[in-house]
């Protein structure tokens, strides 16, 4: 029995969220949680990277040959990452400056193309739509959770707001390379205490 | 044969339609993305360091050559005269290249005010170089020919605490903007004689 669209949608906010439970694409994950205004603003890159390219795919998927079909995919998530990258330079120039070199990168997002390989190559066009906004929002959702923490902690701000009074002194390990790792660890514990049956 | 014919037209056809697409989208968004780079990146920069200048130094902009480079000058007018001229140049710091404008005055060929544009150095700590004042404003006043150092290095400049390879940057990009300033004076004098009525 085919899963219906809403279902697709949903188990990529819970039951496949990346990186927690479908644990890719942890680079960006790790670098740009820095602050939530990174966070939010990467997750949205991100997602409209999944839904156009799993969606194009996925039209796509009886006209790309199986054995160059890895190439095919990469020029569908190169050319959409690239709009994003201009529209986000036209558009949200403070945010691009922010991401920096990490838009670029959502190409070898092993979640992008990941999706791709494994559900939009096989499913029609409505449920792979559903899949790559599902596991986008999920991403999004991560991405925030994680840089909320991050960025309450090691700035003491949250969407560079402070959240404590002026003698607050920033746990600044936390929005280092260091505590980037630490925290994911310590998230990704919590979830498999959390999914545990 | 014939297989590895098509498999080849498919590459090519969808590299094309690719290729296509961007090129469209960046036309579209050329002049926005050069409106924003202004505005976001070099702007706040500009004006703060040209504070109290007569004119728009963001509209009173020409470019110059330097070894086949395209060099943006932005000219500030004080006294009614458009003495001070400001341009980037580029340092190496602790994450990258850290973008630095840099304006002197023609006359006295003194550092009028140093700001950090671009950097990606560590926040809260090598960042500083450009959200602190008192950093930046230990150059001013600085004859251009003066090799600017931070104390460590034997120099004058008080490193930001912490951060001494960020500010070690800033203080490169003041050297070398020195030495292309001597280099592209007399063109930069040829184009201000349009600016003086």
């Amino acid at each position: 029995m085919a899963k219906t669209a809403v279902q697709e949608f949903t188990k990529g906010l819970w039951a496949e969220i990346p990186p927690f439970r479908l644990v890719l694409g942890l680079c960006p994950v790790l670098a740009v949680t820095k602050s939530v205004e990174n966070g939010i603003g990467m997750g949205i890159a991100t997602t409209f990277v999944l839904v156009c390219s799993n969606i194009l795919i996925s039209m796509l998927r009886n006209i790309i040959p199986k054995r160059v079909r890895i190439a095919c995919y990469i020029v569908v998530i190169a050319t959409f990452v690239t709009v994003v990258e201009l529209v986000m330079q036209a558009y949200a120039y403070p945010l691009f400056l922010k991401l920096g070199i990490f838009i670029p990168l959502i190409v070898v997002n092993c979640i992008v193309l990941g999706r791709a390989e494994a559900f939009a190559a096989k499913n029609s066009v409505l449920p792979a739509f559903a899949d790559g906004l599902g596991i986008g929002v999920g991403f999004t959702l991560s991405l925030t959770a994680l840089s909320i923490v991050r960025e309450v902690l090691g700035n003491g701000t949250f969407y560079e707001i402070p959240v404590f009074g002026p003698s607050f002194e920033p746990f600044s390990f936390m929005v280092q390379a260091p505590g980037a790792f630490v925290c994911l660890g310590l998230m990704l514990c919590v979830m498999n205490i959390l999914g545990k049956k | 044969m014939r297989e590895m014919i098509k498999l080849f037209l498919v590459i090519v056809v969808f590299s094309a339609l690719s290729g296509g697409v961007l090129a469209a989208i960046q036309n579209a968004t050329q002049e926005k993305i050069e409106y924003q780079q202004l505005k976001f990146v070099k702007g706040p920069v500009i004006n703060k360091i040209l504070d109290g200048s007569t004119n728009n130094p963001i509209t009173d902009r020409f470019k110059v050559m330097d070894d086949g480079e395209e060099v943006t000058v932005f000219v500030g007018m004080f006294d009614g005269d458009p003495n001070v001229v400001a341009f980037e140049s580029f340092g190496k710091g602790y994450g990258g290249e850290i973008g630095t404008i840099v304006a002197a005055n023609l006359n006295t060929d003194k550092i009028v005010g140093v700001g950090v544009t671009t950097h990606s150095e560590t926040p809260g700590v090598g960042s500083r170089a450009k959200t602190d004042p008192s950093f930046t404003q230990q150059f001013e006043g600085i004859p251009i020919q003066d090799p600017v150092k931070v104390k460590a290095d034997g120099g004058e400049i008080d490193a930001v605490s912490g951060a001494t390879i960020s500010s070690r940057g800033v203080c490169g990009a003041v050297v070398q903007w020195g030495e292309q300033y001597e280099r592209i004076k007399d063109h930069i004098q040829d184009k201000l004689k349009a600016f003086k009525k």
